[in-house]
């Protein structure tokens, strides 16, 4: 791949890593410089990129990378307020006293199907983006940028039991707002 | 025997955490007999997919 070529090639990438940036750090500004020091990255660095994995995955890689260096500073400047052990208490709607479930999870049918519709990624987008920051900042950190929980405690300065409540709510909201705005439309349910 | 309503919790804490044996065991079990919580084990693993793969996109 020439230089220009490969600039061609990271000019082409940059609104799925705009995307992706804005999504984690929710704010365009901090996403832009983000998306900026990755291209930088990639471009000082482009001897490295050996061409064995596709450009795109080593180039989310850094961005990964540039966006937890924010993520990090950003919760030394201004901690997330804790979750209060009774807001995980908000889901007991979903079962009766007796601990089964009122309400049963639906079936979600064969989820490649919902992979396969570009749609379906916008409504998770949508859900996403209707988390309370500090529930999706939690949950970002370990399922996109694939962090250990504890490592993820440790750089936030939250209790092991507080991050599990945290994603725990994440979770259950998430699953919540893709079976009313995606399964419940027919799209991959019964 | 554990309720659905434990066992929807250890199923999802079961992703950020290691479960001991015991709370393993119990789990297995439920799901062997309650097919709604198996609706909801696969409808957390299905979420944990779809976030994996949604930067590359």
């Amino acid at each position: 791949m020439t230089e220009a070529e490969f600039q061609a090639e990271l000019n082409r990438i940059r609104p799925t890593l705009m995307r992706f940036a804005v999504l984690q750090l929710r704010d365009e500004q901090s996403a832009e410089d983000a998306v900026q020091d990755t291209l930088l990255a990639a471009l000082e660095g482009r001897e490295r990129f050996s061409g064995r994995s596709q450009l795109k995955t080593w180039v989310v890689s850094i961005l990964r990378n540039k966006i937890v260096d924010r993520i990090r500073q950003r919760s030394r400047e201004a901690p997330l307020p804790e979750a209060g052990d009774n807001e995980a208490e908000d889901f007991d709607g979903l079962f009766e006293p007796d601990g089964h479930w009122a309400d049963k999870p639906a079936d979600w049918g064969d989820p490649a199907k919902s992979f396969e519709q570009g749609r379906f990624f916008e409504v998770l987008d949508l859900c996403m983006k209707a988390l309370p920051e500090n529930l999706s900042r939690v949950f970002l950190m370990r399922e996109v940028l694939e962090m250990e929980t504890e490592e993820i405690c440790k750089e936030l300065a939250m209790s092991s039991s507080n991050c599990w409540v945290v994603l725990y709510r994440a979770r259950m909201r998430l699953r919540e707002c893709l079976q009313l705005k995606w399964f419940a439309q027919g799209v991959g349910s019964e | 025997m554990k309720t659905c309503k434990e066992v929807h919790r250890l199923v999802i804490e079961g992703q950020d955490r290691k479960l001991s044996l015991m709370e393993r065991i119990a789990v297995r079990v439920h799901l062997m007999m309650c097919g709604a919580c198996r609706r909801f084990e696969t409808q957390m693993q299905f979420l944990r997919e779809a976030m994996r793969r949604l930067p590359g996109r």
